[in-house]
């Protein structure tokens, strides 16, 4: 799951300027798939800059949290810091074709729905086992019916009817959210 | 602002959770050690401004002191190592 407890982003913020190794690690976690996504969606970087990217951009998280004014924006700064990483990797990599420099597409609609699926996912964690693990295994993680049966010691007959019903809960569970700003803005 | 509802569809959200995928276990742990590294790298650098035969044994054999501080050496990590001890 992206999300490891429902624990604010302040608060994991404030722990991590404390020192808290557990909270750097629920850091980490917490947004993971949300720089790798950056990185190899909405960049189409090689799985060996996004690896790059990605403990690049970690690395300037840790080392600049302190300079972080508001605690709450940990996660639009950590989108600006992989966005701008991968710019500049492919400005390094990909100089010039035919002597030309390469244009650079800010893929900002990509980045926008990689936003809204972290949305979803963080309600999905909200909701708890058994849903949030039978429909990230499914959706996320690509596993086949029978996988998330033995994985969850479940029929794999019962797999379709729990993923239709915990999508019907997810949705419900969107839907009673207040749209964040940034969605609404556009 | 008043508050404002989206209306998903069952496919979207499916198709929204797809969009993220775990990232691997190794760079995410690679990550959750960073605090750990970098403590043991700036002790290794401490060390070593300290003392110019440690300073020396460091730059000519960066893996091996990695190794005796217990510390994995990445290729950031070792770049960063020589890039302080030179400066």
């Amino acid at each position: 799951m992206t999300r490891t407890s429902e624990v604010s982003d302040e608060s994991i913020v404030a722990r991590c300027r404390a020192g808290d190794a557990a909270a750097w690690n629920e850091l980490v976690e917490r947004f993971a798939r949300y720089v790798h996504a950056i990185c190899v969606t909405g960049f189409r970087l090689s799985r060996e800059d996004a690896e790059d990217v990605f403990q690049d951009v970690f690395t300037k998280a840790y080392l600049g949290l302190s300079t972080l004014r508001d605690d709450g924006a940990i996660r639009p700064w950590i989108a600006q810091l992989t966005r701008r990483a991968c710019i500049d990797r492919i400005r390094a990599t990909r100089p010039t074709v035919d002597g030309d420099a390469v244009e650079l597409a800010d893929p900002a609609d990509t980045l926008g729905e990689l936003e809204q699926a972290l949305d979803v996912h963080e309600a999905l964690h909200a909701l708890g086992p058994p849903c949030s693990e039978v429909l990230d295994r499914f959706f996320a993680r690509d596993e086949s019916y029978r996988t998330i049966g033995e994985a969850m010691e479940l029929p794999a007959g019962t797999i379709a009817s729990r993923i239709s019903r915990c999508l019907e809960k997810l949705r419900g569970s969107m839907e009673d959210r207040v749209e964040p700003e940034r969605l609404r803005d556009g | 602002m008043g508050d404002s509802m989206r209306r998903y569809e069952i496919e979207e959200l499916g198709r929204l959770l797809a969009l993220l995928p775990p990232a691997p276990d190794g760079w995410v742990e690679a990550a959750q050690e960073l605090p750990r590294a970098r403590a043991s790298l700036d002790l290794l650098i401490a060390r070593a401004e300290e003392d110019a035969e440690l300073r020396a044994r460091v730059l000519a054999d960066l893996e091996q002191a990695f190794a005796e501080a217990n510390l994995q050496p990445t290729p950031r990590l070792l770049e960063e190592a020589r890039r302080r001890l030179i400066e």
